[in-house]
């Protein structure tokens, strides 16, 4: 099939989509809707929302715990043979937000997930303006869905937003130039710097990430890095001098926004909640040594 | 002037006493409240028929509320004075020539405050601080000026105790302006109010980041939509006391305000709301501000002996007077409930409506009264959403929604915010604490004023809701003595007193969190 063909089909898609938050102040400059995605494709220790993971395989556990009565299970034929397969299904407007059904799920899902294409989450986005500057896709992991995210933002484009692409850096974006062109920033997590220290914190190498934060810094694509400080799976300043060593050839990192964001247990996996959370005076320290590396925007979170 | 009973004089005379022996006011608050009992024995006004059942200040029954204003104005309730011409021309009557520099500037306005009159006794207008000083800003060094800018303000902070006093910033950059603004940040005081004039075609973003920064650190200033109010009431005009849009050199002679919500109590429907009880109530308002408006520039001499007025600092022809109303939620729903139908206001579109063809019908019917001496807005009253006192219990605030109620997403909440500030030249305002985190990013706040503007809306205050200076409702309080009213002691400033009362009684402190 040819390229054009490829596109051709993968219009349309639909994504999974976890939530739409209108108008958020911590995703980016300025006041920008946030869209996050459902599916990721690292398995981080720290991860802060476990149940943006993995799609929902309709297993039924969380039906009965729901207390509003949001959740049900319906019987929907999967061919023209009439066989049919039980289907999880989410009532929004009953829903009142107590997060049971996701700290029931053991599939590190949730059911609260709605399918839309792109004009479906552009008509959201819309819903906001004037009232916002961008937009930023998030996850999960929003690049396992490039083709959706070029359609969106060639869209949000149309429409003078800004957008960003907030990414665990897993998916290699050499390969989607057409994305790029529409894209105005990555926000890119480096997670570690040493291989075996990303293979702990992630359970995958970070080849691809660096490769990435290469290629993007190049493209004059890198908007921020950013680092969530766990002590006790790496050397965090370390990490910090070795990126600056890593870009300097890329970019001047002087112009780079590096985000420290300090560990705090909240929402991550019972198993992992085993990590001290480093204290405001730590992170000032981390920002020193950033200094001396060479960056300037560093921001502590 | 008329009689009254001596059953009048009596409880008068008991309520001079608690004022005399009261442990909490201060003894300026005492003064302003003896004066107040004094002109309450006076009966001068010619009142319109049926005032006085509108008027008596039963809770849940009152319709009309005339804010304290006493029985015989002696001045207008809000006075606006062009302190450039002081700067220009000094006074006569203060003995003052025009200052010849930076720190002459500075101590001829905290004089000249001291004369300027208000329903307060303290001034609601203490200028346009920075085009007033930004002529002599160069004269010293920044920190000299900063030096003296602060203590300028820490000055106006403890002795102008009220937080109703109000000085103005923007829409153009100036030094002034922003040394202003970074003392501000610094002192986390209550007084001044500070609006900024914002026009995005002539504030420069960064400059605006800086008052934003301000703002959510000590919930000042608040942003005004500089071309919304510049075509209504002509460049000329400033925001003073609440956030009242009022004509620079003039003033409102008076405010008084609907009670909607106890207005609607009286109607057996909508329609008859609409073709009955509201009309009969609004034209007695109007009347009864006419008789006020009559008795301040006829009788009372105000504008023939003030020196304010001799020397031309305020014009007579400036004037106008602002027609009120609060509780325009609770009057739609309680004609919502009359029609057996569960709409709330803020929350539905039918709700919503309704408000909208209420605030229709008042604008017709202010559009149709003439108004006495008010040929400074057309000869017509300016139409004003009152921002509450204290004393008042399930009233929500001019045509805010209730706290409590407010829409889940902030969007919506500023959509219906769009429905409603347009009726309102002499101010509304709507109030939005927002997270820690948005501190951090104060372009986020920017982008949101910016749309707001664009969608009409007036008037937006915004603080972080950890921050201790808070806004109450129009005018701001620190929470730290809040607690301490609230234990026993006395507190400088009187807006204090009235934000404990609007804290338990309008549950200013729960507003939602952006
Ligand atoms: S978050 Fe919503 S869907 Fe999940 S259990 Fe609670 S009410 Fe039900
Ligand atoms: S969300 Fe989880 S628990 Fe609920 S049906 Fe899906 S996989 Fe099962």
């Amino acid at each position: 099939m040819d390229r054009k063909g490829t596109r051709m089909k993968k219009e349309n898609i639909k994504v999974p989509v976890n939530r739409i938050i209108p108008f958020s102040a911590v995703d980016g400059p300025g006041n920008r809707t946030a869209v996050f995605l459902q599916g990721c494709n690292l398995d981080c220790k720290y991860c802060h929302n476990p149940e943006t993971r993995a799609l929902c395989i309709h297993c039924g556990a969380c039906v009965g715990k729901c207390p509003a009565g949001a959740l049900s299970i319906v019987q929907e034929p999967t061919d023209t043979m009439g066989a049919k397969k039980s289907r999880v299904v989410f009532d929004p407007a009953k829903c009142v937000a107590c997060d049971t059904c996701i700290h029931t799920c053991k599939h590190d899902a949730s059911p609260r997930i709605q399918w839309m294409n792109a004009d479906e989450v552009l008509a959201e986005i819309q819903k906001q303006m004037p009232f916002i500057r961008g937009v930023t896709v998030s996850g999960g992991e929003c690049m396992l869905y490039p083709e959706f995210l070029t359609e969106l933002f060639a869209k949000c484009k149309e429409l003078g937003l800004h957008t960003l692409i907030d990414s665990n850096g897993m998916v290699d974006f050499s390969l989607y130039p057409d994305l790029l062109a529409v894209t105005d920033g990555v926000m890119l997590d480096i997670k570690a710097f040493r291989e075996e220290d990303h293979v702990r914190v992630t359970g995958s190498t970070n080849e691809t990430v660096l490769q990435n934060a290469a290629f993007l810094a190049g493209e004059d694509k890198l908007y921020e890095i950013r680092t969530v400080v766990v002590r006790e799976l790496f050397d965090p300043a370390e990490v910090i001098v070795s990126i600056a060593e890593f870009l300097r050839p890329f970019t001047d990192i002087g112009r780079l926004r590096y985000k420290l964001i300090a560990f705090r247990p909240f929402g991550v996996r019972e198993q992992y909640q085993i990590y001290e959370s480093p204290d405001a005076s730590y992170m000032q320290q981390l920002r020193l040594v950033a200094l001396q590396a060479g960056f300037k925007d560093i921001v502590i979170i | 002037m008329r009689a009254i009973t001596m059953d009048r004089v009596e409880s008068t005379r008991q309520e001079i006493l608690n004022i005399i022996t009261s442990p909490t006011l201060t003894h300026e608050q005492k003064l302003t409240n003896l004066a107040g009992q004094a002109d309450s024995l006076l009966e001068v006004l010619d009142l319109p028929e049926g005032l006085e059942d509108l008027l008596a200040p039963v809770e849940g029954k009152q319709c009309i509320c005339d804010l304290f204003e006493g029985h015989a104005p002696m001045r207008p309730r809000y006075i606006v004075p062009d302190y450039e011409k002081f700067m220009k021309e000094g006074s006569k009557f203060l003995q003052l020539e025009a200052p010849k520099d930076f720190f002459e500037a500075l101590n001829h306005l905290l004089i000249m405050y001291k004369h300027v009159p208000s329903i307060t006794n303290y001034p609601v207008y203490v200028g346009a601080l920075d085009k007033l000083l930004e002529p002599f800003i160069d004269e010293v060094d920044e920190a000299t000026a900063k030096k003296f800018i602060k203590m300028f303000l820490v000055h106006v902070d403890r002795t102008v105790l009220d937080s109703f006093s109000h000085a103005n910033l923007g829409p153009e950059e100036t030094k002034a302006g922003r040394i202003i603004l970074e003392c501000e940040e610094e002192l986390e005081q209550a007084v001044p109010n500070i609006t900024f004039k914002y026009d995005a075609d002539v504030t420069p973003d960064a400059y605006a980041i800086r008052a934003i920064q301000t703002a959510l650190k000590s919930a000042k200033p608040s942003f005004a939509n500089h071309k919304m109010f510049a075509g209504e009431l002509t460049e000329d005009y400033v925001i003073a006391s609440c956030y009242n849009g009022l004509r620079y050199g003039g003033g409102s002679y008076t405010l008084c305000r609907l009670i909607l919500g106890n207005i609607a109590k009286r109607a057996e429907n909508i329609k008859d709301f609409k073709d009955r009880v509201l009309p009969y109530v609004m034209d007695i308002q109007a009347r009864y501000m006419d008789a006020r408006v009559r008795f301040i520039v006829e009788d009372s001499g105000f504008f023939e002996n003030h020196f304010l007025a001799k020397e031309g600092f305020i014009h007579r022809e400036k004037f106008t007077a602002m027609y009120g109303l609060v509780g325009l939620a609770e009057a739609v729903n309680i004609l919502m409930e009359k029609e057996g139908k569960n709409g709330r206001y803020g929350q539905d579109t039918e709700a919503d409506a309704l408000g909208v063809e209420i605030m229709e019908q008042i604008r017709a019917f202010n559009d149709n009264h003439d108004a006495p001496y008010c040929e400074a807005t057309g000869g017509h009253y300016l139409l004003h959403a009152q921002v509450g006192i204290a004393q008042d219990v399930g009233i929500t605030p001019g045509t805010r929604i209730p706290i409590g109620e407010e829409p889940e997403e902030l969007i919506d909440h500023l959509k219906h915010c769009s429905l409603f500030h347009k009726y309102f030249p002499s101010g509304t305002g709507d109030i939005f604490p927002v997270e820690v985190t948005a501190s951090k990013n104060p372009e986020y706040i920017l982008d949101i004023i910016k749309g707001a503007f664009r969608m009409d809306l007036r008037y937006l205050s915004f603080h972080d809701k950890n921050s201790d200076v808070i806004r109450v409702t129009g005018y701001l309080v620190k929470k730290s003595e809040l607690e301490k009213f609230k234990a026993g002691q006395r507190v400088l400033q009187n807006t204090t007193h009235l934000g404990t009362g609007a804290a338990k009684n309008g549950h200013i402190l729960e507003r939602k969190v952006r």
